[in-house]
């Protein structure tokens, strides 16, 4: 299939599932733009059925997890076999564990364990966190990454994070700001991004219908 | 490389956007679904809404737009204005905006801000700061209600000091508008902005006084801000965003190609 056009999208049942977390609305509209129809849903029936889901979020690990966890949705997650797209703080709740708690704790948070992994608070030396704004990503071995199909090496994406996963075997795509860090991760049907494909422009319309054509 | 952002200001007023000098006589610019696009397609990296009217009035401010907003641009946006506490933030994030600001309610409330820290993440709580300079002191001093003339007051804080604070109590972006300079065109405050910035360890957006192409080139280079605010210079075509950040690439300012 082609990306790149509209109606080359598939039609099919996807799925945001509803973390209880801010930022739904605002993927939800991103596929609404490239007309592709969406359900946002916490029931796990409705989600397990779906041919692709998205898995977003804003906001803390911690409270994301006990959201998540509330709506006995983890074990729902844990089991899907279909593609599933992690946004932000939506993929770094696909791995094993963050750093991120509140303001005044050290204690890790336990995540979803999909993708193996760890959210570290970004080292930067001098610059200034969060990272925010427009960064460049390189995909990893473009010959074979669908879903950064056609996605050049430095097309710039929207970050807003101050944790970040380190490169390593499941990178995907990588991008640097003070150090080198995972911009995309994947393992398996799980996909992650650390930057903002429904705020990216032309470029993340393009990654996201790159995985609703996965 | 992280480029510096270009970002086109809208102050909201019942739906509208408008624009006043020094604060004062707004006037309708136009409508805000439109100019957001337009905006967006332009090449601006980031928007943010100002609804000027929301911390000083009492009434509950209709906030709708922001869910048009975010269905129709491919960019990231921030809502400023009336955001008192945690359950406003969440309503806001939920129409899709993807930062909020607040200013005379982290005056009045600084708990708030590590509040929505720990509520959202730090890296959608943005502190706008309006500072004003004192000739008669030598000083900088922050304001509140800023958006009603009639209440707008001077704070005990001296900007360089709640600049520190909000930092402390998790802000994760500053916005620093020098009031001085606000909407007369006569280039950012970059003394200001300079000192501020050596104390800034979180992204610092300079706000006030862009009248010249040259003014985005000097807060870049001198005042090392990430990103530069504007409003009247776009919305009245005395700047083309895409004219703008051409010259800027040229200047060596790192600047995201549309």
């Amino acid at each position: 299939m082609t990306a790149g056009s509209s109606a080359a999208i598939k039609r099919q049942n996807i799925v945001i599932i509803d973390t209880g977390c801010a930022n739904i609305s605002s993927v939800k509209f991103a596929l609404e733009r490239l007309h592709v129809a969406v359900t946002v849903s916490d029931d796990p029936a409705v989600i397990k059925a779906s041919d692709k889901a998205f898995l977003p979020g804003v906001g803390s690990a911690q409270n994301a997890i006990a959201s998540i966890a509330n709506k006995g949705l983890i074990e729902t997650i844990q089991g899907l076999t279909q593609p599933v797209l992690g946004v932000c703080l939506g993929m770094q709740l696909m791995t094993t564990m963050s750093q991120e708690s509140g303001l005044h704790s050290t204690d890790n948070v336990l995540c979803l364990d999909l993708i193996p992994g760890k959210v570290e608070r970004m080292q930067v030396g001098d610059l200034r966190l969060p990272h925010m704004g427009w960064n460049t990503v390189n995909p990893v071995n473009p010959a074979n990454n669908p879903l950064f199909k056609g996605i050049g090496n430095g097309t710039y994406f929207y970050f807003v994070h101050g944790y970040a996963v380190p490169v390593y075997e499941h990178t995907l795509a990588a991008c640097e700001y003070g150090t080198a860090f995972s911009a995309a991760i994947h393992k398996d049907n799980f996909y992650g991004v650390q930057f903002h494909p429904e705020r990216s422009g032309d470029a993340g319309a393009h990654l996201l219908e790159n995985f609703v054509n996965l | 490389m992280l480029a510096r952002r270009i970002i086109p200001c809208l102050d909201v007023r019942d739906g509208k956007v408008v624009k006043g000098v020094k604060f004062r006589n707004h006037e309708i610019i136009g409508d805000i679904v439109p100019l957001a696009k337009q905006y967006a397609e332009a090449g601006a990296d980031e928007l943010v809404f100002y609804d000027i009217t929301a911390s000083s009035d009492a009434r509950v401010v209709d906030k709708s737009w922001v869910e048009r907003i975010a269905q129709v641009i491919d960019i990231p946006f921030c809502v400023a204005g009336g955001i008192k506490s945690v359950e406003d933030a969440g309503k806001i994030l939920a129409m899709g905006a993807d930062k909020i600001s607040i200013n005379s309610p982290a005056l009045a409330n600084p708990e708030l801000i590590t509040q929505l820290h720990d509520a959202y993440g730090q890296q959608c709580i943005v502190i706008g700061i309006d500072s004003h300079f004192n000739e008669a002191t030598g000083k900088y001093e922050v304001y509140q209600f800023t958006g009603d003339e009639t209440r707008t007051q001077q704070t005990h804080w001296e900007t360089a000091d709640w600049v520190t604070e909000v930092q402390k109590r998790g802000a994760g972006e500053i916005v620093l508008n020098c009031m001085n300079q606000d909407g007369v065109r006569q280039g950012y405050d970059l003394t200001q902005l300079k000192a501020i910035r050596k104390i800034c360890h979180v992204p610092l957006i300079a706000s006030g006084g862009a009248g010249k192409i040259h003014h985005f080139a000097d807060v870049f280079k001198e005042a090392d801000v990430d990103g530069a605010l504007a409003a009247s210079v776009f919305h009245k075509a005395i700047i083309n965003i895409a004219e703008l950040k051409t010259y800027l690439h040229n200047e060596t300012i790192c600047m995201r190609t549309v």
